[in-house]
């Protein structure tokens, strides 16, 4: 079982982040506003540094005046709530099987030479954290690593090592197929969709 | 091979504009008011007709579901959810449709809530699609501003909203009835039905959730007729169909094509063949993890539709086809899977939330041999007990990819067995 943090510090929505709750909150029918606990937990976790203290959560269940167990039950049940601190930057490997095929472990073994972290580790700079976590919904771009918001696909030791060397830098890393290729067309171009249809 | 001119997914590898102004140069929101003048009945009748089977795994018939909605409302609204969780491994179909073409799935929500009589539609999409979800935020928007929805949507007298709400890393919230759990803030634990969604769904209202594939192709079928799209693949398994093409192959791709399209010719064609030749091939799940693997000598020949993959104790699903080459330790690869559903177990049901932490135990000694040859015969009985004992099919889904595994693989286990009981003793 997840254990919560106290970290003894309030916490409250800034001026703005109260506006986009209030959007949030507006999507859903009258009465109906636990809702949106799952946007409200997103956006407190954005607001602190990508995760989420007891107060936090406490401040989400006040918000819409929900009791703080049925907030507390919706974070422990998604994982991609986190409720410990994490890295600068949250790389989420993709274990299952069509990445593993592609040379997940390969992925691992980056994040274990290089990093140091295993699954559930943060680096001592903390810059880097490492999660496994199940498919990420880009097989045919496999393997993929998330990190932060990105996705990063087609990866090998090599490609996967360059990214976190810029990122480390502070730079930049482009995300997206880290080879020669559109997306999830055929690396070497599309074979299909070649007719001018539209715009093309 | 399917022409360009059948494609529906005309921005599948993100080339062209996806925003409004680009879907508009593709035909999207092109008279849609034509469309929903069709009526009620008459756009559930083409649909009917076409034979679109829904995309998001179980093919049931698109166009009764829709029928099951009430005609008239005691008070209730109705709602449309579309069912953008998608998290089935080895599918990645939705997530090109939202961020490459928003505006194809905005209109199909539109005439399928219309068809179905809702106020709205709420499309539920991953957590982890953020990109995506900007996307569809932003497409929202301009169909806003452009009067295509909301009041007088598209000008056709009909008040239709459009809102988004994403998850936050649960698979099991792709079960329609989880789906509408979180919808309402809750844990994503599927309900016991009846009463099915079409009578109490989200917030008590009359729900239908479909997939985004199976809305977003709607208009479409509407405008070239119900006729054109049967006319495509075979008698009841018509039309179009996005395959996702991952693991062993040269190429891995996204692809729309013809249903019934042979699985060699669809591998070859787009994918660039297999690592190694055809004759490299292992063995390949033809249509999302959950569904059970099939050796090569069966993929020589086999068609990818629903009845020919269920005939041969297998599924379409997603169709989502993940290529294994001779290389792969197919029990590893199976092992994988049975951790990803004890990962994915929401613990509600006995059976599930017990049951695939122990298959994926046993599992995981099969892929070192440290077992007895009479435990396969063990695994599949527990997996039998689990299978159709659940509220929801993740207990199934956990179950197949391991029967598959024995029915095709049961020498490859057992080898393994002996020769690590042969390891030990020498």
């Amino acid at each position: 079982m997840s254990q919560v943090i106290e970290t003894g510090k309030a916490f409250e929505f800034t001026p703005e982040n109260v506006k986009k709750a209030k959007v949030f909150i507006a999507k859903y029918p009258k009465g109906r506003q636990q809702s949106a606990v799952m946007p409200l937990l997103d956006l407190a976790q954005r607001q602190n540094e990508n995760w989420l203290s007891k107060e936090a959560l406490e401040y989400v269940g006040k918000f819409l005046d929900v009791p703080y167990m049925r907030v507390l039950e919706v974070a422990t049940f998604y994982t991609m709530y986190n409720l410990k601190p994490v890295g600068k930057y949250f790389l989420q490997l993709c274990r299952t099987t069509p990445c593993w095929l592609r040379g997940s472990d390969d992925l691992e073994a980056v994040c274990k030479n290089k990093l140091g972290i295993s699954s559930g580790e943060t680096t001592e700079d903390g810059m880097f954290s490492l999660l496994e976590v199940e498919c990420l919904g880009a097989c045919v771009n496999a393997p993929v690593v998330q990190i932060n918001d990105d996705f990063y696909e087609d990866l090998n030791a090599e490609n996967f090592e360059a990214v976190l060397d810029k990122l480390a830098k502070g730079e930049e890393a482009p995300k997206g197929p880290q080879i020669d290729r559109i997306n999830s067309a055929p690396e070497g171009g599309p074979k299909t969709l070649l007719e001018k249809t539209g715009d093309a | 091979m399917l022409k360009d001119k059948d494609r529906i997914f005309t921005n599948l590898y993100g080339i062209h504009d996806w925003k409004l102004a680009g879907a508009k140069s593709r035909g999207i929101w092109d008279n849609t008011k034509a469309l929903i003048e069709m009526g009620q009945d008459g756009i559930i009748d083409a649909i009917k007709e076409s034979g679109l089977r829904g995309r998001g795994g179980a093919g049931f018939p698109t166009g009764l579901k829709w029928s099951f909605m009430p005609k008239e409302s005691d008070g209730r609204p109705s709602y449309l959810v579309v069912n953008a969780d998608e998290s089935e491994p080895g599918t990645c179909k939705d997530r090109e449709i939202m961020r490459f073409d928003p505006h194809r799935l905005l209109e199909g929500c539109l005439v399928a809530g219309f068809a179905m009589r809702a106020v709205a539609a709420y499309i539920y999409i991953r957590g982890e699609f953020v990109q995506e979800a900007i996307n569809l935020e932003i497409a929202i928007q301009e169909a806003y501003e452009d009067g295509l929805i909301g009041k007088n949507a598209s000008g056709s007298g009909y008040d239709f909203d459009i809102y988004l709400h994403r998850g936050a890393g649960a698979y099991i919230c792709g079960e329609e009835t989880a789906l509408i759990e979180s919808l309402e803030g809750n844990k994503g634990q599927p309900r016991l039905k009846p009463p099915f969604p079409a009578n109490v769904g989200v917030w008590g209202c009359p729900s239908t959730v479909n997939n985004v594939e199976s809305i977003a192709v709607a208009p479409e079928i509407l405008r070239r007729g119900e006729g054109w799209f049967s006319g495509l693949g075979r008698p009841n398994n018509t039309g179009t169909k996005l395959f996702c093409i991952s693991g062993h192959v040269n190429k891995p791709c996204n692809v729309e094509e013809e249903m019934g399209i042979p699985l060699k010719e669809l591998i070859e064609k787009h994918a660039g063949g297999v690592r190694g030749g055809w004759d490299n091939l292992l063995a390949i799940i033809p249509g999302g993890s959950s569904v059970p693997l099939l050796p090569k000598e069966i993929c020589d020949t086999m068609l990818m539709d629903f009845d020919s993959l269920r005939d041969a104790q297998s599924g379409l699903g997603t169709a989502a086809v993940i290529v294994m080459d001779k290389s792969t330790d197919v029990i590893r690869a199976i092992e994988r899977l049975s951790h990803f559903y004890k990962h994915e177990s929401c613990g509600q049901c006995t059976p599930c939330r017990e049951g695939t932490g122990w298959m994926w135990r046993v599992m995981q000694r099969l892929v070192s041999g440290d077992a007895e040859v009479e435990e396969i015969d063990m695994l599949i009985n527990v997996s039998k007990r689990i299978e159709g004992h659940t509220i929801c099919a993740l207990g199934d889904a956990a179950a197949w990819p391991i029967q598959g595994l024995v029915r095709h693989f049961r020498p490859v286990i057992e080898e393994r067995i002996k020769s690590r009981k042969a390891a030990r003793a020498a």
